[in-house]
């Protein structure tokens, strides 16, 4: 049997499934498509937030990121921390809180309609920015495993997951992404432990990694650390010098985390305020699964690459580009490999051409720069092949990279589209809109959602890399400290509330377009985005935080000049604050 | 102050405590062992690495389960203790 065929049976399988549940979970009233009627088991939510979490970018780009060495722990740190915060600090009060959206709660605990409406722009600037991302994710993942266009990839993902998003509400999501869960992990676990096997004699990736390497008998880091510095690249385990840096792009990226709308309501979808607090370990449980094998995948894919570069060893000649193994030149086609033959030598020299103290090593042994580029996204799609597994294997990561894209999408655009529907027209718009209703008008606003992010799917505007910085920067300087304050504190009101979260907004907007371009449009940006112009040396991807903070203060600052919240407010932040009393998600 | 409302705030401040010593947890394994404290714990070898590295890479995320899963339980306790579970 053809690959084709064998990934065509992987993906129209899982296709199978995702619909079965769609029929199966069809919603019939607001609180069904909202929150799933209230009633999902916390294991299966916590699986079911483990998809909608780990999108495209976590199951093919992340282990690539990590394999540049220590410096991108911060990604593996930051994307699961924020997962404490959200079940010590928000989810078990918002489930307490009972209703429907994430404005919701702002909305009505900072009294104002105002507070309602920032709250509704951000999670709709962050959670489209996001989409963008999963839908050319799914084009990619399509175009490469059956063989269409990327715009016919896009068009099947919308398809699909119009069907059951539209259909099922966020019931339908929620178990469609219990079952893409168990696809994607199955499809990110099977080859990390055969490659974790053939080099280290472990099947478990994430003990292999520090344990010793078969071939060469001392542990498999510092084996790597040996052959990456013998190609003039840092060591892969060297410290960070900018260590503030760091450590703010890892409180960026989980405050980020614990703010992004898409992953709180899912803490709504449970029984009980109880539910919520195991619910979100389960959560972390299911990616640690993800999260944990990753960095053993970077590792062990970094130095089979390397091997595969210099068979002999890294002091010897190089692999003749003519004996190539059938992998590189399956992905050369994609582009994703790239080959140059600058010293016309006839094999493959891979080295860090950047580095001016190895140049002189270099020009010694006759190279005249890097010749190889292999794209960061390689390290998962083609691990099966370079691993040498069967086909099986190779239509099981296909199926696993389109689940991971999927569900994501799913999940924004249910938040986007209930933001909508319930925010901006049932309690903004049409306070005496009916329970049918409103449902339509949620069917309606989610198939706009689609549409729109299709769009944007197919013309992603220029700035789409840069867009995971807004996602997290808004969700991390408006969303999270209005929230925290909500709950933490009684006497922040309205207008601390409305000033704080636009002054974290406004400073990161601010502070990214400083560097980015305003707009992310190239060559407006008014400083260069270097190290020596940031500010304390932070960069603009790490400004959640502070925005986080200025946030807090203005909050604070303003909320103590002015009057306190009435006491109707206060009474609601004692009733949020205690389990005794929580029903069903309600409606108002 | 009738009853409740001390039990009420009682329970709140029991929690508050709670949730500062988790984060002062989550703070130290991530934040301290995997970024600021690492050249302190570079003595410290685990296979090939050192304590710092496999704390950023893993340490932190094991952790991290192990806080929300204990804080978790305990507040469960607790709300029993005070009478306000559902």
């Amino acid at each position: 049997m053809s690959q084709f065929a064998i990934n065509l049976i992987f993906v129209g399988a899982s296709f199978a499934l995702y619909f079965g549940i769609a029929i199966w979970a069809r919603a019939g009233s607001t609180k069904e498509y909202y929150v799933a009627g209230g009633g999902v088991h916390p294991v299966a939510n916590g699986m079911a937030t483990a998809a909608d979490w780990m999108s495209a970018a976590s199951f093919i780009s992340m282990a690539g990121l990590l394999s540049v060495g220590y410096v991108n722990s911060s990604f593996l740190m930051g994307w699961t921390g924020g997962y404490v915060l959200l079940a010590l600090l928000l989810a078990p009060y918002l489930r307490k809180f009972g209703k429907f959206t994430v404005p919701d709660f702002i909305g009505d605990r900072f009294y104002s309609k105002s507070a309602r409406l920032v709250a509704v722009i951000c999670l709709i600037i962050a959670s489209v920015t996001y989409v963008i991302g999963q839908m050319t994710g799914a084009g990619v993942a399509f175009s490469r495993f059956l063989e269409v266009s990327s715009t016919a990839g896009i068009w099947i993902a919308a398809a699909v997951v119009f069907v059951y998003a539209v259909v099922g509400g966020m019931k339908g999501i929620t178990y469609t992404q219990v079952a893409q869960y168990v696809v994607l992990i199955i499809a990110y676990t099977i080859p990390a432990v055969f490659i974790s096997l053939q080099l280290t004699g472990n099947p478990i990736p994430m003990f292999g990694m520090f344990g010793t390497h078969v071939e060469s008998g001392v542990p498999l880091l510092t084996k790597l650390n040996e052959v990456v510095a013998d190609l003039g690249f840092r060591d892969y385990t060297a410290d960070v010098e900018n260590k503030l840096n760091m450590l703010l792009f890892t409180l960026s990226l989980m405050i980020g985390t614990a703010g992004l709308p898409h992953v709180i309501i899912r803490f709504f979808t449970v029984p009980k305020v109880a539910d919520a607090r195991w619910s979100a370990g389960w959560a972390l449980v299911f990616i640690a699964a993800l999260y944990l094998t990753a960095p053993a995948v970077a590792s062990m894919a970094r130095l089979n690459l390397i091997n595969t570069v210099y068979p002999e060893g890294t002091s010897a000649p190089a692999l003749e580009y003519a004996e190539r193994p059938e992998w590189m030149k399956t992905w050369e086609e994609t582009g994703l490999v790239r080959f140059e033959d600058k010293n016309n030598d006839g094999r493959i020299q891979m080295y860090n051409d950047k580095n001016a103290d190895f140049a002189p090593i270099a020009t010694e042994r006759g190279w005249n720069g890097s010749e190889l580029t292999v794209n960061n996204d390689i390290m998962v799609l083609a691990n099966p092949e370079i691993a040498q597994l069967p086909g099986w294997v190779i239509g099981l990561i296909a199926a696993g990279g389109i689940a991971a894209a999927l569900s994501t999408a799913a999940g924004l655009l249910l938040a986007i589209s209930s933001a909508v529907s319930h925010d901006l027209i049932k309690t903004m718009i049409k306070p005496d809109i009916s329970e049918k209703g409103e449902l339509l008008a949620a069917r309606s606003s989610m198939a706009v959602a689609i549409l729109v992010a299709t769009y944007l799917g197919l013309n992603p505007p220029g700035f789409a890399a840069q867009t995971v910085a807004l996602a997290f920067g808004l969700a991390a300087s408006s969303i999270f400290p209005a929230l925290m304050m909500g709950i933490f504190s009684k006497r922040v009101n309205s207008k601390g509330a409305v000033a704080g979260m636009l002054a974290g907004l406004i400073s990161t907007l601010l502070y990214i377009f400083t560097y980015l371009g305003w707009l992310f449009i190239p060559g407006t940006n008014m400083l260069a985005n270097t190290p020596d112009n940031w500010l304390f040396g932070i960069s603009p991807l790490s400004f959640g935080a502070v925005g986080a903070m200025i946030n807090f203060t203005v909050a604070y600052a303003v909320s103590l000049s002015t009057e306190e919240p009435p006491q109707d407010i206060q009474d609601l932040v004692e009733s949020v604050r205690t389990p005794k009393g929580a029903g069903g998600a309600i409606d108002h | 102050m009738d009853t409740d409302k001390t039990n009420a705030a009682a329970y709140w401040r029991a929690n508050v405590r709670l949730i500062l010593g988790s984060l002062v947890v989550w703070a130290l394994v991530s934040y301290g062992f995997g970024i600021i404290l690492r050249p302190m714990l570079s003595g410290i070898a685990v296979g090939g690495a050192d304590l710092g590295f496999w704390f950023a890479q893993q340490g932190s995320i094991i952790t991290f389960i192990a806080i929300i899963f204990h804080y978790a339980w305990r507040m469960n306790k607790l709300d029993k203790e005070f009478g306000v579970e559902e």
